[in-house]
């Protein structure tokens, strides 16, 4: 399959493109930039006047739910939501059930990607056994069967014994941990931020020392092991500065925020919707505002969807029993133009966050427009205005808070391994 | 913040549902005041059973366990006629995995009109309101950490039967006021009527975070915060606190929190003293002070009775003007 993409605003953070001009793609790869290659004749041509052409979307955190939660989504159903967001590769977190500790489940979850036609599945390995934060996992095992990196998602490790061992034998691999920050004892089954908002509503609180004290063990430990670590998914202020401390000692840290939190508070939550119910939990403004400095002076490295589709029986009950997670791989695009649009960011920044950023932090050489790479790529107009609701959603799980908000920007075309796996309609 | 979406109001600004105390206004609690006065003067003159509710039928659904707010309920729905069930489900459906909704939906289709809902969830009955069909109303008897509203009304009852007005009150909450629902209804409720002065006295590992913003001043020290207080509304410190590290123990809490004689004296003479019970005495109170002369915790239980009869009668003439 030969495809030209004509007349785009080509934007290529990582390759510092930023013009008008074209692409060529033969056999899955970039085989022209500006210029076609002699003799290339296209199956098919793409026009991509007034739109913006950039790499396809990297994203570190998207559940797909299955195996073992096809109630709420399907790597099918999710896959197709993926593509027509724009996100060309996907990191598959290890709580699946049975969880991703086994090279079998890999196998499985690749050989679903390919039946979905949406190959570019990385799964994220299990740090321990069933998650359960004992024992390890066959990491060396697992990384050959082709996982990217190795978490215990927010599954609590029995101590910080197991954290250490697990480090030191991840670091023996080069493997990449990716440690979502919460002390569990800390947290203590909450709910929501502790703040005047879960006070009055009387929600159990989540003090902000769960996150910064778990992250502050975690660079410890980092200083003595040596393992990479990538911190998923920060929430308050003092975790961007903790990071930034990191970061000036020259530990090989990075991290992220979930493109929810850039926009949401507490203050903004509808007491007692579910729909707002997330771990971490949306902090004041005083947090949100330091995750936007964070994002803008390159302290967090990037933005992640942190998708979790969830079946309308998990959000449907009493706050603090109702499951944790919002569905937004189809709200990042439109969240990230809205952070350009208020000027946190600019556009090709906010494309960065999106693409080259989390491929550097997994080490994967995706992300960026270059010459013979894998033809991943999103072109997507800023203008076009439209409605969350039934008909314009993709994923099975409609949990958003943004359900029925008109959003701006959407995805025209996206382009996975050379392959046009979405195309909007009109 | 933003507002709890309001459920609890009809078109014409009656009563429909009674969640929490957000969300209502002065005229309306004056109201629930006023009604609940017509039922104590007459149940002080031995009238006990009005057909108000006949015909009417009311579950109480206790997906916790209770005694006394239970009591009074069935007692408010059976003087007031209506035919009344009680569940305690704490023990029977949601115990096998049958959900909140499932428990409502079943209650629904046995054609009920009202329900009465305690459960240990924040949000629960707010959760069961929208949820359940148009013509049942419901009632908040105490939802997780979040609110106690019938509580908190008949101890609002309780203060101006004996103070008369609530402008130029000094009241004063002592205890756990992290896990207390009752202290967040009573905090609002007092600010509606206009009180002058609301203050919490815990320690810090009992009282939730930014508590001043619910509109209160902050004393550690129970000497200080009693200091020229009209009511001194004491909560119940559970028991399992002190195993999950609020505090070191029963004897240091009372040494420092508990009211003791010598402590009541600060306050001023005629100060007026209140409990939602069940009380422990020697943690919280002592005998003395819960068995003396300033003590209302006893009127406060059978004000009960007519604050809930109020609200049942409101909350069901409130259906009736939506129809």
């Amino acid at each position: 399959m030969r495809i030209e993409i004509v007349n785009g605003h080509i934007i290529d953070p990582k390759n510092k493109l930023d013009q008008q001009g074209s692409l060529y793609i033969a056999d899955g790869k970039i085989v022209g930039i500006m210029q076609a290659p002699d003799g290339f004749s296209a199956d098919t041509s793409l026009n991509a006047q007034g739109h913006i052409v950039c790499p396809g979307f990297v994203d570190l955190s998207a559940r797909l739910r299955e195996p073992g939660q096809s109630h709420k989504a399907t790597m099918k159903s999710e896959t197709k939501a993926a593509a027509s967001a724009g996100f060309t590769s996907l990191c598959i977190p290890p709580d699946t059930n049975p969880a991703m500790d086994s090279p079998a489940i890999v196998e499985l979850i690749e050989d679903k990607a390919e039946k979905c036609g949406y190959p570019h599945i990385y799964p994220i390995a299990a740090l321990t056994q069933k998650l359960a934060g004992t024992e390890l996992s066959a990491m060396h095992a697992l990384k050959k069967a082709g996982c990217i990196a190795v978490s215990n998602v927010h599954h609590a490790l029995q101590n910080l014994l197991v954290l250490r061992r697990a480090m030191e034998y991840a670091a023996t691999y080069d493997l990449l941990l990716i440690y979502c920050p919460q002390e569990a004892s800390l947290s203590n089954n909450g709910c929501a931020h502790e703040g005047a908002m879960a006070s009055r509503y009387g929600l159990p609180g989540i003090p902000v020392a769960a996150e910064t004290i778990a992250l502050m063990q975690c660079i410890e430990l980092i200083e003595q092991t040596g393992c990479r670590v990538h911190f998923r998914g920060l929430s308050c202020a003092r975790s961007v500065d903790l990071i930034a401390k990191a970061k000036t000692t020259g530990l090989p840290v990075t991290a992220d925020v979930a493109m929810h939190q850039l926009h949401l508070t507490d203050a903004d939550m509808r007491p007692y919707d579910s729909h707002y119910h997330v771990i971490p939990p949306l902090r004041n403004i005083h947090d949100r505002d330091a995750l936007l400095a964070g994002i803008k002076n390159g302290t967090i490295d990037s933005i992640c969807s942190d998708h979790q589709p969830h079946d309308v029986d998990a959000k449907l009950g009493a706050f603090p029993e109702t499951e944790p997670g919002i569905s937004t791989l189809e709200t990042v695009l439109p969240l990230m133009l809205r952070l350009v649009a208020q000027k946190t960011l600019t556009l090709t920044q906010g494309i960065a966050k999106l693409s080259s950023e989390p491929a550097r932090i997994l080490g994967m050489n995706t992300g960026h427009l270059a010459l013979n790479n894998v033809a991943d790529m999103c072109i997507f107009n800023t203008s076009e205005h439209w409605q969350i609701n039934a008909e314009t959603w993709q994923s099975r799980g409609q949990n958003t808070p943004f359900w029925q908000e008109t959003m701006q920007g959407k995805v025209v075309h996206t382009i996975q391994a050379g392959k046009i796996i979405y195309s909007a309609k009109n | 913040m933003p507002a709890i979406e309001n459920l609890q109001l009809n078109a014409q600004g009656k009563l429909r549902h009674f969640l929490s105390i957000e969300g209502l206004n002065s005229d309306l609690l004056t109201e629930i005041l006023d009604t609940a006065e017509s039922f104590a003067d007459a149940s002080e003159q031995n009238i006990k059973k009005f057909p108000l509710l006949r015909g009417k039928t009311i579950v109480n659904l206790f997906f916790e366990n209770s005694t006394r707010t239970r009591a009074t309920f069935e007692l408010a729905a059976t003087r007031l006629s209506a035919d009344v069930l009680s569940m305690n489900i704490a023990t029977s459906a949601t115990s096998k995995g049958e959900s909140l909704l499932d428990t409502i939906r079943n209650m629904e289709a046995m054609q009920v009109d009202m329900f009465v809902v305690r459960h240990s969830l924040s949000g629960a009955a707010h959760f069961i309101a929208q949820h359940t069909a148009p013509h049942i109303n419901v009632i908040n008897a105490g939802d997780g950490q979040h609110e106690h509203p019938t509580q908190a009304m008949l101890d609002m009852f309780t203060i101006r039967r004996v103070k008369k007005q609530f402008a130029g009150l000094r009241i004063a909450i002592v205890g756990d006021i992290l896990h207390s629902r009752v202290a967040r209804s009573q905090i609002l409720a007092l600010n509606m009527l206009g009180a002058e002065e609301i203050r919490v006295i815990a320690p810090k590992s009992l009282l939730p975070a930014q508590v001043e913003d619910l509109g209160v001043s902050v004393y550690y020290d129970l000497k200080a915060g009693l200091k020229n207080i009209d009511v001194i509304i004491m909560l119940r410190l559970q028991k399992e606190r002190m195993n999950s590290a609020f505090l070191p123990s029963e004897s240091e809490f009372f040494k420092c929190f508990g009211l003791s004689d010598e402590k009541l004296k600060i306050a001023n003479k005629d100060a007026i003293v209140m409990h939602p019970g069940p009380i422990n005495r020697g943690v919280e109170i002592a005998s003395s002070v819960a068995d003396g002369p300033q003590s209302v915790i006893l009127q406060q239980v059978s004000n009960g009775i007519a604050v809930r009869m109020a609200v049942l009668t409101m909350t069901m003439n409130g259906n009736r003007g939506a129809e």
